[in-house]
């Protein structure tokens, strides 16, 4: 007990230069941390290859974090060098200064004034993160979105009011994804879990909605989160200039699986999103037809007693053959 | 004010029987004395700081190793529910109160607190409010996490009888802390020492007057909603289900209507701890007393008009989004202010490097940190790409571990001595403070890239993809080393109660009341409450006893050329 008291408590100095010591070894390897992980992640949310407004994002992320650096570099120096510059010593007096209310309005105004530049950069930058452009000509070709049950003013559109209007609908812990067919009917809808594939050089708009408790959508590279809440629709969109597969999971805790609520986004030609949505039909309307017959049997075998159990085999086959991205 | 004379000291009671110190155990439960009542505090709360930070450790081991099976989903839920419930509800916000039921009324120069027996009833309410809430651990804990948003925590998905015991801890501990509340307020307010004005409060005294304001503004709001909670849960009402026509972003906005100010409930006494103890480690007066005080104030009246900055990625119209972003860049203001006058307050000064000092400069240049994220995570569309990922986890330790901690830890380093009468160790708390100030950075600072790296809070198992094994593997390193300086100070304390050297009444030259009277302080605190004639009584009272004995010594005063 007390043998590590007398090895802690050496001289005042050699404590003090040994606490600077470690000080130093951490900056140290934390900078050596910083070499080595030096992928783009480090510093700045995940981007690249995905969505403009991930890309936006990103470059204000990245504007904010040059003035923080500044900030940071500033006043950890300033304390630093007080620290050591005005040590307590033999002969050191203490200046009794009560204040200076020049120096007060001054670094007010210098924070204020930050920070209107941030707000001023960040309505600048707004229009472009949070309202989708057009598809591209040559991209995959899409409606006017009409199926917003819940028509809501926050949707954004993009000017020409076109785009894939997908519902994304959070259920414990799975994404289940609605792809537009043209008309009012939603129910008649091809649809998709986990795995939503979408066109390159489309504007992907999405209508989010949860089926139970609040989840949240969010694939880093395609774009920031939007929560799914009961009884709400979010929106969110993205566009992806090239084929690729998007990973992200649920943001939102949604329960004990929370952590394998998984989502993917695959992007593929405009052509062969064509053909993967007739396939997609045709399997779903074979396992429709097939479950039905199922039913139909049952009810002739056994008649009455177990009700028949919710058709699932459409959920299960759900890998699209585009798995594998670029 | 009541404008009494007291250049003549003239005792007001006559004593008839002087009772002897009541001992035993039966004198702490039957105390309404406010420093015992404090040490309650101070010991329970620290007591549920080290079972949260138990809490803590438990996740860092499972998140040490991607897909890790120490711990089952439930259990990790469960985990992280009483760990952020336990930090905030037992031992941040009421550590606070413990430290202001001890020292207010010394610092102001009161016998004790307004209402000796609400004080108490307090203390036992807390009490009450951790022992339902930690009971729950051998039936079923809650699993909604700290925030317990609805539906989540509605009867359909969260049967247990846990949520109610996290419930149950919101009305105990909330009605514990509005009582708590209105004491300190009526203390404050009525009962200073002659000649304390509004101008030379404390700043310690300032924040706790914002503190307990903001907890009777914050605290019903709570209350209420975790009241249509229960009722929502258990008799058939329906204000968080939509398919009844209720909205679980009410039970967001109330939460956080109540959760936003929380936070300035917990980091606000702080600011006072740390205003107290750089002037009296610099030997300079604090820069800015006005300014200082001003700031808290604008603090907190701002802090209640942010909440919605935590919702920034529920569907709401931009306007919202941008006055609450607006909103959020002013708050930024007053506490870069602060930052700003703490700083200027070592500025030309001769800094002591004191272990209360070491801590609160390390508050500084880590709640710095913590301020510098807070201004990305209030820019709605970067906070899009942020919100609920580890880059916010790491952004609500550095203000709650790098501002309320270390400014707990400060306090506990400055004030031990007044409390028990010996000092702590001040080679140990140097090894206490390295081990936590490399452990906060090496924990926290990794996971705000762990967050850009896309990884969301919550989540008790992640995939080995990019360099998250490795980041993860450094916060869990860092957290034990954290842990470690916490437990070296728990030695420190422990220890020092018999082998620490005798204070004395005032071993740091303190500016405020509470360094006038003996270590510890006697059951009356004062014999004499002595006049205050500025911001910083002690300083005065010293030159004049320095003047007097000075004096005496020199028995021709012809000979003094003044």
């Amino acid at each position: 007990m007390n043998r590590m008291p007398a090895a802690l408590a050496p001289a005042r100095s050699r404590t003090r230069r040994r606490l600077f010591a470690l000080t130093l070894l951490t900056a140290l390897a934390g900078s050596l941390v910083l070499a080595t992980g030096a992928s783009a992640d480090f510093w700045t949310p995940e981007s690249g290859g995905g969505s403009a407004n991930a890309e936006n994002i990103d470059t204000l992320y990245k504007l904010i974090l040059a003035v923080a650096v500044v900030v940071f570099v500033g006043v950890e120096g300033m304390l630093l060098y007080s620290m050591i510059r005005f040590r307590a010593r033999k002969d050191a007096v203490p200046a009794q200064i009560r204040g200076n209310t020049r120096l007060e309005i001054g670094w007010t105004l210098g924070a204020s004034g930050i920070l209107v530049i941030l707000a001023i950069v960040t309505f600048v930058m707004l229009d472009d993160i949070r309202n989708p452009p057009n598809s591209d000509a040559d991209g995959y070709p899409t409606q006017r979105i009409v199926n917003v049950q819940n028509a809501s003013a926050y949707q954004p559109r993009p000017p020409n009011g076109r785009a894939l209007n997908v519902e994304v609908n959070g259920q414990r812990y799975v994404w289940r994804y609605t792809y537009p067919d043209g008309d009012d009917n939603i129910l008649n809808n091809t649809f998709s879990y986990e795995t939503l594939v979408v066109p390159t050089k489309t504007t992907v708009t999405l209508a989010i909605k949860a089926q139970d408790v609040a989840h949240s959508w969010w694939i880093p590279k395609l774009g920031g989160k939007a929560d799914a809440v009961p009884g709400h629709t979010n929106f969110t969109w993205f566009k992806v200039q090239r084929p690729g597969t998007f990973r992200g999971q649920c943001a939102e805790l949604c329960g004990r699986n929370h952590a394998d609520m998984l989502a993917k986004v695959v992007a593929v030609e405009p052509d062969e999103f064509k053909t993967w949505l007739e396939n997609k039909r045709r399997e779903i309307d074979a396992n429709n037809k097939a479950a039905e017959e199922r039913r139909k049997q049952e009810a002739e075998d056994t008649a009455a007693g177990d009700s028949p159990a919710e058709d699932k085999s459409s959920v299960e086959s759900e890998t699209p053959a585009q798995d594998e991205g670029p | 004010m009541a404008a009494t004379d007291t250049a003549v000291l003239v005792p007001e009671i006559t004593a008839q029987r002087v009772e002897p110190p009541p001992r035993g155990w039966t004198s702490w439960i039957t105390t309404t004395d406010h420093k015992r009542i404090g040490i309650l505090y101070l010991v329970t709360t620290f007591v549920f700081f080290l079972m949260g930070g138990v809490e803590a450790l438990l996740m860092r081991v499972q998140l040490g190793t991607p897909d890790n099976t120490f711990l089952t989903p439930s259990t990790y839920n469960a985990l992280f529910t009483l760990h952020g419930t336990t930090m905030i509800f037992l031992f941040v916000v009421p550590i606070m109160a413990g430290f202001g039921n001890y020292f207010l009324p010394l610092m102001i120069g009161a016998r004790d607190m307004a209402f000796p027996k609400l004080n108490a009833l307090s203390y036992w309410l807390l009490l009450s409010g951790g022992i339902v809430f930690y009971i729950s651990l051998f039936f079923s804990p809650p699993e909604a996490g700290w925030t317990s948003y609805a539906p989540l925590s509605a009867e359909t998905f969260s049967e247990t009888s846990g949520m109610d015991a996290w419930i149950f801890l919101i009305h105990l501990t909330g009605i514990s802390s509005l009582i708590g509340a209105i004491n300190f307020y009526a203390t404050i307010a009525n009962m200073r020492a002659p000649g304390m004005g509004w101008g030379r409060l404390p700043l310690f005294v300032w924040t706790l007057l914002t503190y307990a304001v903001l907890l009777l503004l914050a605290l019903p709001v709570i209350a209420g909603a975790a009241t249509l909670l229960l009722t929502d849960r258990h008799f058939g009402t329906g204000y968080f289900d939509q398919s009844q026509g209720g909205d679980p972003l009410l039970w967001q906005h109330l939460f956080w209507f109540f959760g936003h100010p929380e936070v300035y409930i917990m980091v606000l006494p702080g600011f006072g701890i740390i205003s107290e103890v750089l002037p009296v480690f610099a030997r300079k007066p604090i820069f800015g007393y006005k300014a200082i005080a001003a700031a808290t104030v604008v603090i907190a009246f701002l802090g209640l008009l942010v909440w919605a900055h935590h919702m920034f990625t529920t569907p709401s119209a931009t306007i919202v989004l941008v006055f609450f972003m607006i909103s959020s860049f002013l708050i930024a203001i007053p506490t870069g202010v602060k930052i700003f006058n703490w700083v200027a307050t070592l500025w030309r000064g001769t800094v002591e490097f004191k272990t209360p000092l070491l801590f609160a400069v390390g508050f500084i240049s880590v709640f710095l940190i913590g301020g510098i994220t807070g201004v990305f995570l209030a820019v709605f569309p970067v906070d899009w790409q942020l919100h609920d990922t580890y880059f916010v986890v790491a952004h609500l330790h550095y203000v709650l571990v790098g501002g309320s901690v270390f400014a707990i830890f400060a306090g506990i380093y400055y004030w031990y001595p007044k409390i028990t009468g010996r000092m702590l160790d001040e080679g140990i708390g140097k090894w206490s403070f390295a081990f936590m100030y490399i452990g906060i950075n090496v924990t926290f600072m990794i996971q705000h890239s762990i967050g850009l790296e896309g990884m969301p809070r919550r989540i008790y198992e992640y995939p080995d993809v990019g360099n998250l094994a490795l980041y993860n593997l450094i916060s869990t390193i860092g957290s034990f080393m954290l842990g470690l300086g916490v437990l070296i100070t728990v030695w420190n304390v422990v220890r020092s109660l018999k082998k620490g050297v005798a204070a004395g009444p005032d071993p740091w030259k303190g500016n405020t009341l509470e360094w006038f009277v003996e270590s510890p302080p006697p059951v009356n605190n004062f014999d004499v409450i002595p006049r205050v004639r500025s911001v910083e009584p002690m300083k005065d009272i010293r030159r004049q006893v320095a003047r007097q004995s000075e004096s005496s010594l020199s028995p021709a005063p012809a000979g003094s050329p003044d």
